[in-house]
């Protein structure tokens, strides 16, 4: 049977029919749809495959390595930059190996489609020493979830499963296969302590599987040659085939690489056929590097680094045409007129009446700074707000505003929404509560993951309690509603806080309307069915 | 034979909704297809676009070459201008003709309508009109589906139609027959 899937989509119902028995995950852009597909999908609830969202990548790491140990297949699914959340439990899965398969899916967004940075998931599956794969295409990517846990198993290790965004976010008819009954090996009977002595035998244990990674990547039917024409090697990696073969079809002379570690004879069978290899591979110029260090530096090796391929952004069909030689097509001139359209807070949205009251506090101070976080709400850096003084990376509102209080700076506010704060807020609210750092924090509560879609947050209606439980003083945390006609006492009371001498917590809380919207749609339709 | 379309518009207007029909009826006609599209940030009102490639022989690359896309089919004026580099010389544009302004720079009508009026292949409508008038204000994608629709040579507009039916069917038959309501006054209001 075939069917119609994103990426994402392929690499859920892959999972779901290799057996799976749940996915850890935190929703982030391309990676969402994965663990979106498994609630969604029938099967897998009726075979109660866990698949709720998690409050961080790195309990969601961690609690996939516990269903590992319990015997089941394990699915955690990232974008690239919940890899660095996530890195403690995933470099040290590598070193406790795993019991049932266990899978990491991260996610990549060259061009940073929706993210702070371009960073290549393939270095942290050879940091940590463990095989990636690297689907093509939809179908790849179905199939691999199977060959994946077989390889996670087989190996005793986790296996990551790197996608970029073009690949989650496109869609494409996949042949389906019989799903597989639900995978368990039962509980774990070897014990996990990682004490330096045993850890020493387990890392001991990693190295020798080296050569075993190797093989397996040498006899990948996912690592394939095809002969073409001329004397140019390419080394084509996932997705990246599919320009090249759209550029040359059937004369390139291509190995696809979509198992690591890089299948280091065929690539040296390749370098001999030809002259020179040119390297095109979406992300960072990862394998390049590996390839140079491989064939020695008279080896022509082309690619980004030698500027054969733009060294950032992702790969397109044009960029990959003129790298090998393949002139374009006749093209219009982009039109004159056409004006840039960036992403913008919706019209009604709570976060606009807590920048609107912001601006118009901190207005009246001689200078100040909003440290912003990573949500819908970094879009009040842009105009008419023009709010922010930073955005880094999840969490950072609330640390560098205390960094900056430390350094004697006021006013010093952190702007940071209520998913982001139970991913990575909370321990940064308790430095600064030991610490009596003179902050201000707005946590703009939406009651929900807005940015990513509307899925549910950690904290709902925990808030006030996690901050006086962290120690902040109660009658210094304050809840407001952020509305047009609130905000002379949202104005008031940010105006009191931020004069406070010590850590201080706003709440401003009022459901985004995107979910409020759907709702009211959801509910009007069991009113009509009913 | 294939068909390689730039799907474009605002966050929220509806386009994924397009895409959806033609993937649907693509399907069922055993066409090869990919659909790339731009999920997450850009969805807060910025430009949407959506790669969208139909072929009976295999399809490699997701994403349209510069210069080779046979048509775009746009919600609204200014955004199938954003997308020209991707047209081929013998390309046509079909797009809304209302301007979506929640932009300061927005160019001046005067100006955004000579500079569509000079390209070769044209064809503009003011499908939030057609769609009211059709009883169906929420329609204008399937008024923007149905202008097109007569330009897709690889699928008929009946092939086109079946989809939307299959696709809506879950919302009920007067959803389904508004959305064909509103497809059939873009495919007829060409002719008017």
């Amino acid at each position: 049977m075939k069917k119609l899937l994103l990426g994402d989509e392929a690499i859920a119902l892959g999972a779901i029919h290799a057996g799976l028995g749940g996915v850890y995950a935190y929703p982030g852009t391309p990676s969402t749809e994965i663990t979106e597909y498994i609630q969604a999908d029938a099967l897998a609830r009726e075979r109660e495959v866990h698949s709720r969202w998690c409050t961080n990548e790195k309990t969601a790491m961690e609690a996939a390595l516990g269903m590992s140990y319990a015997g089941k297949r394990a699915l955690v699914c990232m974008k690239h930059v919940g890899m660095n959340v996530a890195a403690d439990a995933f470099v040290n899965s590598a070193i406790t190996g795993v019991h049932g398969g266990l899978v990491v899916v991260a996610a990549d967004d060259p061009s940073m489609h929706s993210s702070q940075n371009e960073q290549d998931s393939r270095f942290y599956a050879s940091f940590a020493m463990v095989p990636a794969m690297e689907p093509g295409n939809q179908q790849e990517a179905y199939d691999m979830m199977r060959a994946a846990f077989e390889l996670s198993e087989q190996l005793r290790e986790p296996v990551v499963l790197r996608i970029v965004t073009r690949l989650a976010h496109s869609r494409a008819a996949v042949e389906v296969s019989e799903p597989m009954e639900v995978q368990d090996r039962g509980i774990c009977q070897e014990r996990w302590v990682l004490l330096p002595g045993i850890a020493r035998g387990r890392y001991a244990a990693l190295l020798e599987k080296q050569d075993d990674m190797l093989a397996s990547s040498e006899a990948s039917i996912y690592n394939k040659v095809e002969k073409g024409e001329g004397s140019l090697g390419i080394i084509a990696c996932g997705i990246a085939y599919n320009y090249v073969k759209e550029a040359l079809g059937d004369k390139a002379n291509v190995l696809k690489v979509s198992q690591y570690p890089l299948p280091e004879s065929k690539i040296c069978q390749l370098a001999k056929e030809n002259d020179a290899i040119m390297v095109v591979e979406d992300g960072q110029p990862v394998v390049e590097q590996q390839v140079k260090a491989l064939l020695g530096a008279d080896y022509p090796v082309k690619g980004r680094l030698t500027g054969d391929l733009p060294r950032a952004g992702e790969l397109t069909p044009d960029n990959v045409a003129k790298a090998l030689g393949v002139e374009g097509k006749e093209t219009m001139q982009p039109s004159a007129i056409v004006a840039p359209r960036p992403p913008q807070l919706c019209q009604g949205c709570g976060h606009r009446d807590v920048y609107t009251a912001l601006n118009q506090v901190l207005a009246t101070y001689p200078d100040y700074r909003v440290f912003g976080d990573i949500g819908c709400y970094t879009l009040g850096a842009l105009p008419p707000f023009k709010a922010l003084a930073s955005c880094v990376d999840m969490g950072a509102s609330i640390t560098m505003a205390k960094g900056a209080a430390d350094a004697g700076f006021h006013p010093s506010v952190a702007i940071i929404g209520d998913s982001t704060f139970t991913h990575s807020g909370m321990t940064g609210l308790l430095d600064a509560v030991n610490d009596g750092s003179n902050i201000t924090v707005v946590i703009s509560d939406n009651l929900t993951t807005g940015m990513t879609g509307g899925q549910e947050s950690a904290g709902t209606s925990k808030y006030e309690a996690i901050c006086t439980a962290l120690g902040v003083e109660p009658e210094h945390v304050r809840v407001v509603v952020p509305l047009p006609k609130n905000m002379d006492e949202i104005t008031r009371i940010l105006k009191e806080e931020i004069d406070y001498p010590g850590v201080s917590v706003i709440i401003p809380r009022r459901e985004c309307i995107q979910t409020a919207a759907r709702k009211a749609r959801e509910a009007r339709k069991l009113r009509e069915n009913s | 034979m294939k068909k390689d379309i730039i799907l474009c518009g605002v966050g929220g207007q509806g386009i994924l909704s397009i895409a959806t029909i033609i993937g649907e009826a693509a399907t069922r006609a055993g066409l090869n297809l990919k659909q790339a599209e731009v999920h997450g940030m850009s969805q807060r009102g910025g430009n949407v676009q959506s790669h969208l490639r139909l072929s009976d022989k295999t399809i490699y690359s997701d994403l349209i070459a510069q210069g080779s896309a046979d048509m775009i089919i746009s919600m609204e004026p200014m955004e199938s201008l954003r997308y020209l580099p991707y047209l081929s010389k013998e390309g046509r544009v079909v797009t809304g003709s209302k301007p979506f302004v929640n932009i300061p720079d927005y160019p001046d009508t005067d100006t955004l309508m000579a500079e569509l009026g000079a390209l070769s292949a044209v064809d503009m409508m003011d499908i939030d009109a057609v769609a009211r008038d059709a009883g169906n204000p929420r329609g204008a994608n399937m008024v923007l589906l149905g202008m097109a629709a007569r330009y897709f040579s690889i699928l008929s507009p009946q092939e086109l139609q079946d989809a939307i039916r299959t696709v809506f069917a879950r919302k009920g038959e007067s959803v389904v027959e508004a959305n064909l309501k509103a497809f059939r006054a873009g495919l007829e209001g060409l002719d008017s």
